[in-house]
C-alpha cells in the first residue's frame, strides 16, 4: 500500500540481523514494510548511508545494533548512536523530522523486540506521514531495495 | 591548522537556492583534519543541501560534490577550471582563504561559504579543538614559556593574571582554563618563575590585524618569469 511508511533497518549482524532473524523462525508477526541491511557491526555506519536512505525517499530508518557493552567490536554501537545523533541533528537542519530516524540496542535473542521495534518505528512514522522526500510517480521503494542489495553485495565481497 | 565548523544547512541552503547548478568544492587540507569540510563531510552537506532544497521546491537545482588538495592555492585550483564552467555558483568548504582562493580564480561565478573559519589551532581532544594561535605577526611566545597570553587569556593581557582568575579558572566560562595560572605553573615546573617578575613591554599590534591584509615576501624565492602569476 502507497500509505504504508517504508523502513530501512540497518542491523548488525551479530544481534539484530539474528534476532529478525529468529523473529522469522518464532513465526512473529511485524510489519512488512521494513527493508533490512545487514552490516558486520553499526559501528560500519556512516552518517552518508543514513542521509542517503531519506534522500532516496524513505519514510524511516532504524539503526539497530548490540546491547552497550556487548559490541562484537567492543564500541561500534557507541559510535553508530553518536553518529545517529549527528544525522538527526541534521534531518532537523534541513527540515525534516528528526524521529525519522532511530537507533535501537538489541540482543540476538530478542526476535520478540525486533518486531516490537518495527512495529513501534511504523505507528511513529504512520503518525508523521509520508517523507515529503518522496520521489513523485514511483514508490521509494526500488531505491530501498537497491541500497539492500548494494550492502549485502558489500558484505558478502561481490563486485556486481 | 586552521579550525572550521559548518554553517547550518539552511542558511547555506538560502545562499544558493536561486541558483540552478552549484559544486560544493571540499578541501583536503585544514579543513579536512578539522573534520568540517573533507571529501565525507563535503559529501554529507551535499545530500543534506540536495534534501533541504527539495523540501522548499526547489529540487531542480543541481547539487553536485568534488573535494581538492588545497584551496588556498592556486596550483591545486588548477583540476577545478575545466568543470566550473558547467555551474553558476560555487560553494566552498574551505576556510575563509580557500572561499578567497576560488573567487579570486573564478571572477565570473559566485562563490559562497560553507564552512565558518574559527582560529588557528590544535585537536585537544578527540572531537575538540582549541584556538592557540591569533597570527598576530610578532609571536613572543619565548617570554611567556610557551603560552600565549592574546589567545589564553582572555583579556589579552600581557602581565596577569587579572582579579577574576580563580582556582587556576577564568571568570569568563567555568571551563577556560586562566591563561596566566598556565603560564605561571609551567614557568614554576621549568624553574625559570624570576623571568616573569619584570614587566612585559606593551605588544607592537602594528604587525597584525591593523593596517590592511599582510603579506609575507621571501625575494629570494621570487623569480622573474616563474610563479603562478608569471
Amino acid at each position: 500500500m502507497d500509505d504504508e511508511p517504508l523502513i530501512i533497518a540497518f542491523c548488525c549482524h551479530y544481534c539484530a540481523y539474528a534476532a529478525a532473524d529468529l523473529a522469522g523462525s518464532m513465526r512473529l508477526e511485524y510489519p512488512d514494510n521494513v527493508r533490512v541491511l545487514r552490516l558486520p557491526c553499526t559501528g560500519k555506519i556512516e552518517i552518508d548511508y543514513l542521509l542517503t536512505a531519506f534522500e532516496r525517499g524513505i519514510d524511516g530508518v532504524i539503526v539497530a545494533g548490540c546491547l552497550e557493552g556487548g559490541c562484537h567490536f567492543l564500541e561500534g554501537n557507541l559510535r553508530a548512536r553518536k553518529r545517529v545523533e549527528r544525522a538527526k541533528q541534521i534531518l532537523e537542519e534541513i527540515g525534516l523530522e528528526p524521529g525519522r530516524l532511530e537507533m535501537f540496542n538489541l540482543s540476538s535473542a530478542e526476535g520478540t523486540r525486533f518486531a516490537e521495534i518495527v512495529t513501534e518505528m511504523t505507528q511513529r512514522l504512520t503518525e508523521l506521514g509520508p517523507s515529503p522526500l518522496r520521489p513523485r510517480g514511483e514508490r521509494a521503494e526500488r531505491g530501498a531495495d537497491e541500497m539492500a542489495r548494494q550492502a549485502e553485495a558489500a558484505l558478502t565481497g561481490e563486485t556486481k | 591548522m586552521i579550525v572550521a565548523d559548518r554553517k547550518h544547512v539552511a542558511e547555506i541552503r538560502d545562499m544558493i537556492k536561486d541558483h540552478d547548478r552549484v559544486l560544493l568544492v571540499g578541501c583536503g587540507t585544514c579543513v579536512t583534519v578539522c573534520l568540517a569540510g573533507g571529501e565525507r563531510e563535503t559529501g554529507i552537506l551535499g545530500s543534506a543541501l540536495r534534501m533541504a532544497l527539495k523540501l522548499i521546491g526547489r529540487d531542480k537545482v543541481t547539487v553536485d560534490e568534488c573535494t581538492i588538495e588545497r584551496q588556498c592555492e592556486d596550483a591545486f585550483i588548477d583540476v577545478l577550471a575545466g568543470r566550473v564552467a558547467e555551474y553558476d555558483a560555487i560553494c566552498s568548504l574551505g576556510c575563509g582563504a580557500g572561499v578567497q582562493a576560488l573567487a579570486e580564480r573564478f571572477p565570473r561565478v559566485p562563490v559562497y561559504p560553507g564552512l565558518n573559519t574559527q582560529f588557528i589551532g590544535i585537536l585537544e581532544d578527540q572531537g575538540v579543538w582549541a584556538e592557540k594561535c591569533a597570527g598576530c605577526g610578532s609571536c613572543r611566545l619565548g617570554e611567556f614559556v610557551g603560552i600565549c597570553p592574546i589567545t589564553r587569556c582572555a583579556k589579552r593581557l600581557f602581565n596577569g593574571p587579572c582579579g577574576g582568575s580563580r582556582d587556576g579558572m577564568c571568570e569568563v566560562r567555568p571551563d577556560l582554563e586562566c591563561g596566566w595560572q598556565l603560564i605561571y605553573n609551567r614557568a614554576k615546573a621549568l624553574g625559570i618563575l624570576d623571568r616573569l617578575e619584570s614587566i612585559a613591554e606593551a605588544h607592537d599590534w602594528s604587525a597584525g590585524f591593523d593596517g590592511g591584509p599582510r603579506k609575507v615576501v621571501r625575494e629570494d624565492q621570487r623569480i622573474a618569469g616563474l610563479g603562478p602569476n608569471a
